[in-house]
């Protein structure tokens, strides 16, 4: 037998192994489920839920299925980590460039804060958060507000609500040219960053877009404000909570990535007569960027993950709405189970993916 | 026939009739005392009750500040030692959540549930679970602030309410708004504290649990003498015991334990009597509870002392409600958890 094929002999073992392990955990699962009489189906997924979703940003009412429930609950998480995501990446790249300053001061308040954040809970932060932040907003009766349709209090930021055709077309056409411009700044020829241009773009076509829409503004109504769109605290807490956490250690991955590009290349912009924001943001930042992506990508997946957090300050994500009420109304854990998983997998599946890409684009050719 | 032989065959028979006799007395006993099935044989050789009770809900089961369990489901967990194990500090509290309370059941890592947990179809059907009694009738209510003045459930139409998730408590609040158009909003945290630390931030106009738990809860407030409980329940929830199923004899040792210590209150029998009136007593049924009559605890698998002990050991069930509902506790009216003869529901089976 030559080396190569006692390799492949030793690996179709373990494979065999494994393979065994799982069938033998499955049959286990069949034998005990039998044993206890607990049935096995995800037909309960077409049956009425009946339950509220307090916080959805797609349609939701009583009469939906768990089925559909798991497509708003699923949203929820989606929005929250999109959300996470971008401020943490720009609180971590803040802090990593405080701290790189040379500036006393920055350097030191940087430092003093990583270190706070990155070693305590993350769910005691959290849950510090949530309790600040309702402690710190007024109660509904004496909200704090802009004119007669900007509330905001301890039940949430309420501003009017803006719908009609019109909105609806000249906000999806701004967002879709604003993203090909984006793409394909380049191509364009405009001399100009694209960071300069776009954003104002955007806000001119969502200006555009109010004057055409017909708004609903929030009143407060027996217990609560109804009609206009409401920023709940448990989303802000949590948003917060995750954000300062997971920033400490995007900052220190990216002190490390700048750190990591050789001297001479910062030395060499200086010299060309760069200003030091232009060797950074021109030199160094998009090199950093190729050392920056493998960690980063994981410190993106756990900001998903850690969305399930929210389920101790009532922010209704998949975990609260699946692992707890739907699992508890139902009675079927396992598969209540194995569809949150399997959603948490297929989430960070795509999005390790999409960074992955996004890594191999960047990769120097030839190197 | 020679006599070597005939003794040979004598000796066979009588072998014979020695071997019958023995199998019937064997069958005999058997019949009369059947062994207490797997759950109990395995508590009597671990030497310990492995309990599932609340995380910490005062009244039913909360840790004081000496770790001491304290409860009306503790209580029951100890009734129950005493009776198995004659000793009631032989019981392994293992706190579990709202989630994870039946998974624990199912597991084997726990004998008995006793986290008031509602009784309902779904459990009994699809868990695998059997419900054996009702050891308190609570329905679903509201804690609310009194300065809102609002006296029916119906008039919280649109305002919030916390409560913990995992039950089925924003189940109920959706019923009852799809059956009286009132809509109330849910806001479901992991945890009563949260919830209760959010309510009291004005986040929720509201809390929502069974009404034992409210009371207890309540207990808990910065300013307890600012918020009511509504009189109003908007389900029913009968809280009580639940055993895996497929062992039916100890189901019939915690069914009979729980009878027994409502029995002992329709009789007058307390923790304190009790010894005096195993001796003194006329009424045959007070005789067959504390064994000094009948076989009650050999038919169940246990000895004959078996609920004098429980009985010992925390009282009554009247006994044992007002010592954590009492007006000397959470001052919470007995209602419907009267025996039927005051006007409540708890009707025992006599013992015959």
């Amino acid at each position: 037998m030559t080396t190569k094929q006692k390799a492949l002999a030793w690996q179709a073992l373990a494979v065999i192994a494994a393979g065994a392990v799982v069938l033998w955990f499955a049959h286990n699962v069949v034998d005990n489920l039998a044993q206890r009489s607990i049935t096995f189906g995800f037909g309960f997924l077409f049956t009425r839920a009946g339950f509220d979703i307090p916080f959805h940003l797609v349609a939701w009412d009583e009469s939906f299925t768990y089925g559909h429930a798991l497509y708003v609950a699923g949203v929820n998480t989606l929005f929250a980590a999109a959300l996470i995501i971008i401020l943490a990446s720009a609180l971590g790249l803040a802090l990593a460039l405080m701290r790189l300053s040379g500036n006393p001061l920055a350097v030191g308040t940087a430092r003093v804060l990583i270190e706070v954040i990155r070693n305590t809970p993350q769910l005691t932060q959290i849950v510090f958060f949530y309790l600040a932040v309702l402690q710190v907003l007024p109660p509904m009766r004496q909200s704090i507000h802009v004119g007669a349709s900007i509330f905001l209090n301890v039940r949430g930021l309420y501003v009017p609500a803006p719908s009609g055709t019109g909105w609806d077309w000249i906000v999806a056409g701004t967002i879709v040219i604003v993203m090909i411009a984006a793409v394909s700044w380049r191509r364009l020829g405009v001399q100009v960053p694209r960071l300069i241009v776009l954003p104002p773009v955007l806000l001119l076509g969502l200006v555009l877009a109010g004057f055409t829409a017909q708004w609903d503004p929030p009143a407060l109504k027996g217990f609560n404000f109804v009609g206009g769109v409401r920023l709940p605290p448990e989303l802000v807490a949590l948003t917060l909570g995750i954000t300062v956490y997971t920033s400490a250690f995007i900052a220190e991955i990216v002190r490390a990535a700048i750190m990591g590009v050789h001297r001479g290349q910062a030395e060499a912009a200086r010299s060309l007569g760069l200003s030091a924001a232009q060797t950074m943001f021109v030199v160094i930042l998009p090199q950093a960027l190729r050392i920056l992506i493998p960690p980063l990508t994981s410190q993106y997946l756990n900001i998903i993950k850690s969305t399930t957090l929210g389920a101790a300050i009532a922010y209704p994500e998949i975990l609260q709405v699946y692992a707890r009420t739907v699992l508890n109304q139902s009675g079927r854990a396992i598969e209540v189970m194995t569809l949150v998983l399997g959603v948490f997998l297929a989430i960070n599946l795509l999005a390790s993916a999409a960074m992955n890409a996004w890594n191999r684009h960047l990769t120097l050719q030839g190197r | 026939m020679t006599v070597p032989a005939l003794l040979l065959r004598a000796g066979r028979l009588a072998l014979t009739v020695g071997v019958a006799i023995v199998t019937t007395a064997a069958i005999a006993h058997a019949q009369l005392a059947p062994p207490p099935g797997p759950t109990a044989e395995n508590i009597k050789k671990r030497g310990a009750l492995a309990c599932g009770v609340d995380t910490g809900v005062p009244g039913f089961a909360a840790q004081d500040n000496t770790g001491k369990w304290k409860g009306l489901d503790i209580d029951y967990c100890r009734a129950i030692a005493a009776a198995v194990l004659g000793d009631p500090d032989k019981v392994r509290y293992t706190p579990t959540t709202a989630a994870a309370r039946f998974t624990v059941l199912q597991a084997g890592e726990i004998d008995v549930l006793i986290r008031d947990s509602t009784l309902t179809f779904t459990r009994s059907n699809q868990l695998g679970l059997d419900e054996v009694a009702v050891n308190f009738y609570a329905g679903q209510g509201f804690l609310v602030r009194k300065s809102i003045g609002v006296q029916k459930a119906a008039e919280l139409q649109g305002a919030t309410i916390c409560m913990i998730t995992g039950a089925t408590l924003e189940l109920n609040i959706a019923d009852f708004a799809r059956s009286t158009g009132a809509k109330i909003g849910s806001l479901l945290f992991e945890k009563p504290e949260e919830a209760i630390a959010a309510m009291e931030a004005g986040r929720c106009d509201g809390y929502s649990d069974d009404s034992g738990s409210l009371a207890g809860m309540r207990s808990t407030l910065k300013n307890p003498s600012e918020w009511i409980i509504m009189p109003e329940l908007i389900s029913k929830e009968p809280l009580g015991i639940h055993a895996r199923s497929g062992d039916p004899r100890w189901q019939k040792i915690l069914f009979w334990l729980d009878t027994a210590l409502k029995t002992a209150e329709e009789f007058g029998i307390t923790q304190a009597n009790a010894d005096e009136l195993r001796k003194t007593s006329k009424n045959p049924f007070i005789l067959r509870l504390l064994g000094a009559e009948g076989d009650t605890g050999k038919q169940l698998g246990l000895d004959s002392d078996w609920a004098f002990r429980a009985i010992k050991a925390t009282g009554n069930y009247g006994e044992i409600y007002d010592r954590h509902f009492g007006p000397n506790a959470l001052n919470l009216p007995r209602g419907l958890n009267n025996l039927y003869n005051n006007g409540g529901m708890h009707y025992t089976l006599p013992f015959r």
